[in-house]
């Protein structure tokens, strides 16, 4: 037993779910208690969908646990298949079937014999692997079946498609960002004059699986989600994959160059150097805001990243590489792949962390007050006890990290995206600082009701000088404090001295 | 066609598949480690239990709360591990960072089905860290949402005093808030007060609300001269109510069978089986039935309920004719199709999880003459709901309101339906005179955001009118 606050990965089965609610006509049975079915919860309201969430539970009671499920699971299969006909249905175990023990199989099997669409078991272990894996795992699983489907009809189409093409893995509903990734990522292929091929999971039809081995090459944005897919495919059919994560842009470029490659290899003769070029130093943002003053101000600055090994990795060598900012501890609550984690942020950050237990991330915050965090929805609540601006890049999050505006934090755009967040949290944490050093905030004592503007002080020219080399966004609240000293001693004209007398009186 | 054709003589029940959304009973901790302050949850489950916590309560979780997970791993459900020493670690820990009056386990779906003797091991433990263990099963297999509350209230039950603290000092100990209250006031003072209450034996509350709406209750009875002896759950686990054999409880709730049956049985209380303090209808109904128990002539309650309705119609006049639909997942159900229908509304069916038709007897037949007085036809009554039938009888109503969970209110919303979360109905205060205009607010807000809305044109949200 565990004592547990909170957990940064779900269970297995919101994996599956998260997959089979991807695809477009599949629908997903839960084999699980009332109460279970809270995903639908979370796709509706995070993701403000707007379709009913294909989703439905095979109810566990009392009856089921004295009984078995006997026809029940069976019945519900049946059902869904003529009320919906989806073209398949995932039957997912959970914890609760994980201990009962049926043979789900051969409810699979059973139901197959009546259902019009296909029926598969989905393979996780709730007490083996979690969210992450189960969806990577279900992924493999459907796109396997289908592949198997389409060979033993003799359906599997033949050869590449005529020009380079990709499929892109990986996409999936409840996704950090994934829905902004997923635009970016296709205008990045369009400008490479590479075709998509696929998109999965997100959005497709379990019928083009079988055309996935007409993509040149697959592409795996994430590190979570698509690894066994790849695998499976290149077992199978010798298809060469790319998976760096296209996020800041030296990444990008690695990204690029080894689809370059990959292509190369077949027989395209693609020159991606211009284009990399081009963009890096004037289309994206992201190269000139690391040479431009602002970033300069950043150089050093310490700052902790946490989150899933994706996110983690990318933003920790985006600081590190592209920002001067120093990186004091990087982490990951993806244990199982921990080692891969450790490779790669290697010389990047002081310090490595890898746990799934939120109290030990909140005390290594504590203990390296750092001047922001970078990590998830959890950290931006440590932050926020310890005042540390927080930067959120990676699930778990709240419903205010499904924007609506296109926000990729993939590809070129998405390296601007995460000039702006970086650059607005260390801002925020200077204000704060200057407000500090300028005593206090507006929960002070209010000195007139009067603006500042008409007040009866006189402000000497030397004084004004000073006041308008302080960052306008704290001027007035400094101004104001300045004033409220004079007029504490009598001064009726604020000079450089005065000014500077005040600044060191709040010190003090 | 006449409205009398249309009426079938008694109410009619129905019970589909049980197949409907709604939240795991565990939710209970979320309202009810808040309302007993010095009390600690420990929900002995699964990561699906967790992240359902984790998810539903939102923001809570972060202001450090008083609950955790008692996380089962897979040598607990093998037996690798021994429950007990793994419970009493888990305990040790709690009592020495937070140090709790009370702790409560949730029993859960995989603590049944491994059928871990939770009830055997409490009080071994309890005697060894000498802090109280209750024990609940709030599980999915046997319950639904708010029946959580009733799972620990039914443990908590077992617990109240039976009776009053006899030594000063105990009271002392016991009695912190009375002596808050009276505080800085002469004895004589306190004496008089209690005079204005008639002599009638002691009455007891149960069910968790908000202290404001506790206070509000109470004063309400304190009116007729009724005194509440106290309530259950108190803001505290060390003040929970003196419950005497013979005691009168009554339940603000309607999802609190459990409770109520083990009052009467185990504690040998009677029940004041009335309708729920929920609309100026349902209570005035509850403080008339508790007047009535007690021969108590009620004072002024015509002019109290015609008043509440008064004020309410600015938001009548918004929902009169009106239908609206409940798919049903909180047991609140029947209380608010009641005081619906008396705003003027019609309710083809009210969907239900459960339905104790002896608990909720009152209420049962409040709503029948509810509808009678009202001249509409009875609304069908549907125990554990199929939410797949009933979005296809959403399609066929058409109905101006849809309360429904959050799974559904998002997609129905899209095809141009209004809808309510009614998991809003179980946080908000919504009991007693006051709150009447809560309910409302609640009900009419969909119908005053889409209002202002309605000339966009933007009603339906998706492409083709959806198969369902």
């Amino acid at each position: 037993m565990k004592l547990a606050y909170w957990m940064y990965a779900g269970p297995a089965h919101i994996g599956t779910l998260r997959i089979a609610s991807s695809f477009k006509n599949v629908h997903a049975i839960m084999h699980a208690p009332l109460g279970d079915d809270y995903f639908n919860v979370m796709r509706s309201m995070l993701e403000r969908e707007r379709d009913f969430t294909p989703v439905t539970t095979s109810v566990v009671d009392r009856n089921v646990l004295a009984r078995g499920s006997q026809e029940k699971v069976v019945d519900n299969i049946t059902r869904k298949d003529q009320e919906e006909a989806p073209d398949l249905i995932v039957l997912t175990p959970t914890c609760t079937s994980s201990i009962l023990q049926e043979d789900l199989q051969n409810f699979v099997d059973r139901a197959q014999m009546d259902a019009k669409g296909d029926v598969m078991l989905a393979d996780v272990n709730h007490y083996r692997v979690n969210e992450l894996q189960a969806a990577d795992r279900t992924l493999q699983q459907i796109v396997q079946f289908y592949i198997e489907k389409a060979r033993k009809k003799g359906e599997l189409p033949e050869g590449k498609t005529e020009r380079p093409s990709v499929n892109i893995i990986g996409i999936s509903t409840l996704g950090f960002h994934n829905n902004h990734d997923r635009r970016e990522l296709i205008t990045l292929m369009r400008d490479l004059g590479i075709e998509i091929n696929a998109i999965i999971p997100d959005a497709a039809s379990v019928h083009e699986l079988k055309h996935l081995p007409r993509a040149w090459f697959n592409l795996v944005p994430y590190r979570e989600l698509g690894h066994m897919t790849t695998d499976y495919l290149q077992q199978e059919f010798g298809m060469p994959s790319v998976d760096i994560t296209p996020m800041g842009i030296v990444e990008t470029a690695r990204c690029i160059r080894a689809i370059q490659k990959v292509l190369n290899e077949q027989g395209a003769t693609k020159d991606y150097e211009s284009y990399i070029d081009e963009q890096t130093r004037f289309v994206s943002q992201a190269a000139w805001f690391s040479r431009s003053i602002d970033c300069q101000n950043l150089t050093g600055k310490r700052a902790v990243v946490f989150g899933d090994n994706t996110h983690a990795v990318a933003m920790t060598r985006i600081l590190a590489r592209e920002m001067g900012i120093k990186v004091v501890l990087a982490g990951t609550y993806c244990k199982y792949d921990a080692e891969w984690f450790r490779e790669q942020v290697e010389g990047y950050c002081d310090e490595v962390l890898v746990s799934d237990d939120n109290a030990a991330i909140a005390n290594a915050i504590a203990r390296l007050e750092p001047a922001a965090i970078f990590g998830t929805q959890m950290e931006r609540h440590v932050g926020k006890r310890l005042d540390i601006p927080c930067g959120v890049i990676a699930s778990p999050v709240h419903i205010q990290n499904f924007p609506v505006g296109f926000t990729p934090f993939l590809g070129y755009e998405g390296a601007n995206q995460v000039v702006d967040l970086v650059y607005n949290s260390f801002t925020l944490g200077m204000e704060d600082h200057l407000l500090e050093i300028f005593g206090g905030h507006d929960t002070k004592e209010v000195i007139t009701k009067e603006m500042s503007e008409t007040t009866d002080l006189a402000w000497s020219k030397d004084g004004l000088v000073e006041l308008n080399k302080i960052p306008g966004f704290v001027r007035g609240k400094v101004k104001r404090n300045v004033e409220k000293f004079a007029r504490d001693r009598h001064i009726a004209q604020i000079t450089a001295e005065v000014l500077y007398a005040a600044k060191e009186a709040v010190g003090a | 066609m006449t409205l009398a054709d249309a009426q079938p003589q008694a109410l009619n029940f129905d019970c589909e598949t049980g197949n409907y959304h709604t939240f795991c009973p565990i939710s209970c901790v979320a309202w009810l480690y808040q309302k007993i302050e010095d009390s600690f949850f420990l929900v002995i489950g699964t990561k699906t239990c967790g992240y359902f916590l984790q998810n539903a309560m939102g923001v809570m979780i972060f202001a450090e709360p008083r609950y955790a997970m008692a996380e089962l791993e897979e040598g607990d459900i093998s037996a690798q591990l021994n429950d007990y020493d793994e419970l009493k670690r888990l305990c040790d820990q709690i009592k020495r960072d937070r140090n709790p009056s009370v702790i409560v386990w949730i029993g859960t779906c995989t603590t049944e089905i491994i059928k871990m003797d939770l009830e055997g091991l409490a009080p071994k433990l309890e005697a060894e860290i000498g802090i109280p263990i209750v024990v609940a099963r709030a599980n999915g297999l046997d319950y639904a949402f708010t029946q959580g509350e009733d799972t620990v209230l039914a443990a908590m039950a077992a617990r109240c005093p039976s009776q009053a603290p006899a030594s000063e000092e105990e009271k002392e100990e016991r009695g912190g808030l009375q002596k808050l209250l009276n505080f800085g006031r002469k004895k004589e003072d306190v004496a008089a007060e209690a005079s204005e209450y008639v002599d009638h034996p002691s009455l007891v509350l149960f069910g968790s609300l908000p202290d404001p709406v506790v206070t509000q209750l109470t004063l309400e009875l304190k009116r007729q001269g009724i005194k509440v002896s106290g309530w259950l759950p108190a803001k505290r686990y060390t003040e929970l109510p003196v419950l005497e054999e013979g005691s009168y409880v009554c339940g603000v709730n309607p999802f609190l069978s459990r409770t109520a049956t083990t009052l009467m049985r185990r504690r040998k209380c009677k029940l004041i089986g009335a309708p729920f303090p929920i609309g100026p209808d349902g209570t005035r109904a509850w403080v008339e039935k508790i007047c009535s128990v007690f021969g108590v002539e009620p004072k002024g309650l015509d002019e109290r309920e015609a008043q509440i309705w008064d004020n309410l119609e600015d938001y009548l006049q918004l929902i009169r004719g009106k239908s609206v639909f409940f798919m049903g997942d909180n047991l609140l159900e029947i209380s608010l199709a009641r005081f619906l229908i008396r705003c003027g509304m019609t309710v083809p069916e009210i969907g239900i999880p459960y339905m104790d038709k002896r608990y909720q007897a009152a209420e049962l037949a409040l709503l029948e003459q509810t509808c009678r007085d009202m001249g509409v036809p009875f609304p069908r009554i549907v125990e554990k709901p199929d939410n797949y039938n009933q979005v296809q009888r959403i399609h066929d109503l058409k109905p101006d309101l849809v309360i429904t969970g959050m799974a559904h209110a998002n997609p129905l919303e899209a095809r141009g339906i209004n809808t309510k979360w009614s998991v809003e109905f179980t946080f908000a205060q919504i009991h007693g005179f006051g709150n009447a205009r809560d309910i409302l607010e609640l009900v009419t807000r969909p119908l005053r955001r889409n209002t202002a809305l309605k000339d966009l044109g933007w009603d339906k949200l998706v492409k083709e009118d959806a198969t369902v």
